[in-house]
């Protein structure tokens, strides 16, 4: 199995792999604990809409979903700020709207195209340079924000007492959605968009299960994210298996184990 | 300035057509115990909530200290929002819970300091023990205290509780207003009290205020609580307006 990482392919696979890891294992932890899991699936499926017109219009598909992506971010926060409904309605909403545009896109292109079928299932083997370097440049977000962790937890814990404390909660909810989109869109390479949201919340839910404290939850989260990687990679590479579903088999293996061992 | 620690003047407060406060006028002096009383969906916490500038006054105004909600320093008031609405899935022990009312974030790393007065806070409501324990495993008593020590470790000039001991036996709400009035006397911080419970309007405050959208009354309760502005909030109070009475003038 090691000799596997003397292939380029592979060392790129694993760094992609490692950082898309991160970076949802670490936002995982705000969108479980708000109860908003549903929202990865629903920011997966606006992907789709967006890698459909990118292939429509004949740009490169991320660079297209990506501004797509976070419009649809933006909207299930403002509808879910402006009206009674919960969030997991306004992400539905837009889940809907995302995917029947992206069938739409996709008929008019007319010819099948091979390149879809990778981004609905991941292609972490066929990460390139450049893939890798936006996975990168999209890991700089959660560095540079790295000081707002303790407002967003603290209006995650309690928003009522985060206003009252002056802090700019709704505007952290649009900032935070944003973030996730950009995170959701990075991994589309990697684990595909039928997976994506297994990246957000099972480490984080996994995690949630033994946690005592909510900084705990966090590094717990990134460090099974990662492992989960790590190993699901190998193991696919092993037995022959896409590694995308692999990895989260092997997330679903972890979660388990802790749900029997908790405390 | 006026002297009123906290001066509302006129204040209407709607969401949509629903008016939830009509015309509240009042001065409430520093140094003061304010219980606030009236019917469900008097206006009582959305009361509060104006003071915080968490809902916007329609017409009126609100000053806290001489300055309008937007410009209070935050460790000038502690607010204890409704018990109800505490969460308690969030992974966190009660030190963390403490020290985010010092902090106004949620705390990652504990420094030697603030865990020093977040400990010194837990020790004033008797809650030393409670420091390490997972929030979710505390009584509803002791997460009430846990709260307790997180609104006292600013030290604040202004202390806002809603409905504070929904849920507390008799015991736990003795020792929560014993500590609550030491603090006081010790401080002379202001509180106020969104209660139902009308020993706290009668023995433990200083100024009652009765609304039912409108103020009704406010002042001190033996002059403010008149049979009149009771039945005006509460309509006919037959058997229950007997005993509010004898509870009253019990010390007469």
């Amino acid at each position: 199995m090691i000799e596997a990482l003397t292939y380029p392919f592979m060392q790129r696979a694993l760094a992609a792999g490692v950082l898309v890891a991160l970076l949802a294992s670490y936002y995982g932890v705000f969108v479980v604990q708000r109860g908003l899991s549903f929202l990865g699936s629903g920011l997966a499926h606006a992907a789709f809409g967006g890698v459909a017109l990118g292939l429509l219009i004949g740009l490169q598909p991320l660079w297209v979903a990506l501004p797509f992506t976070i419009l649809v971010a933006l909207g299930i926060t403002w509808i879910r700020d402006r009206t009674e409904l919960g969030g997991d309605t306004a992400i539905g909403i837009f889940f809907a709207i995302s995917v029947a545009l992206g069938i739409i896109f996709l008929a008019w292109k007319q010819e099948y195209t091979e390149n879809a079928f990778a981004l609905l299932f991941g292609s972490i083997l066929s990460v390139e340079w450049s893939d890798l370097w936006l996975t990168a440049g999209a890991m700089l977000l959660p560095i540079a924000t790295w000081r707002l962790w303790g407002r967003w937890a603290y209006a995650t814990f309690d928003r009522e007492l985060a206003r009252a404390d002056r802090l700019p909660v709704g505007r952290d909810d649009y900032f935070l959605a944003v973030l996730v989109a950009v995170a959701v869109v990075v991994a589309v390479k990697v684990v595909g968009i039928m997976l994506i949201a297994a990246f957000l919340v099972i480490p984080a839910a996994s995690a949630r299960l033994v946690a005592r404290t909510f900084v705990g939850m966090t590094w717990l989260s990134m460090a099974l994210g990662v492992g989960s990687t790590i190993v699901g990679l190998g193991t696919s590479y092993s037995l022959d298996v896409p590694s995308g579903a692999m990895i989260i088999l092997v997330q679903a293996l972890i979660f388990l184990i802790l749900f029997l061992f908790r405390r | 300035m006026s002297g009123c620690a906290v001066e509302v003047k006129d204040l209407t407060v709607r969401f949509g057509n629903h008016v939830a406060l009509e015309k509240i006028s009042l001065c409430v002096p520093a140094g003061a115990r304010l219980a606030i009383v009236g019917p469900n969906g008097a206006g009582k916490s959305t009361l509060l909530r104006a003071i915080l500038g968490l809902v916007p006054a329609r017409e009126g105004t609100v000053e806290v200290g001489g300055e309008p909600p937007a410009r209070i320093a935050p460790d000038w008031v502690a607010y204890v929002p409704q018990v109800k609405t505490l969460n308690r899935s969030f992974p966190a022990i009660s030190l963390e819970l403490v020290i985010s009312g010092l902090r106004r974030r949620w705390p990652g790393r504990i420094s030697r300091e603030d865990r020093a007065r977040a400990e010194g806070a837990l020790a004033l409501v008797g809650g030393e023990r409670l420091a390490g324990r997972p929030i979710r495993r505390l009584s509803g008593g002791e997460l009430q205290r846990v709260y307790l020590a997180r609104t006292l470790v600013s030290e604040p000039r202004l202390i806002l509780l809603d409905e504070p001991l929904t849920g507390v036996d008799a015991v736990g709400e003795a020792d929560f207003y014993h500590i609550l009035e030491e603090y006081q006397e010790r401080t002379g911080v202001t509180l106020f009290i969104v209660t139902h419970d009308w020993d706290v309007a009668t023995y433990h405050s200083t100024h009652v205020l009765l609304i039912d959208r409108k103020l009704i009354t406010f002042g001190p309760p033996k002059e403010a609580l008149t049979e009149e502005c009771l039945r005006k909030a509460y309509g006919h109070l037959g058997h229950s307006h007997e005993m509010l009475r004898a509870r009253l003038w019990r010390n007469d």
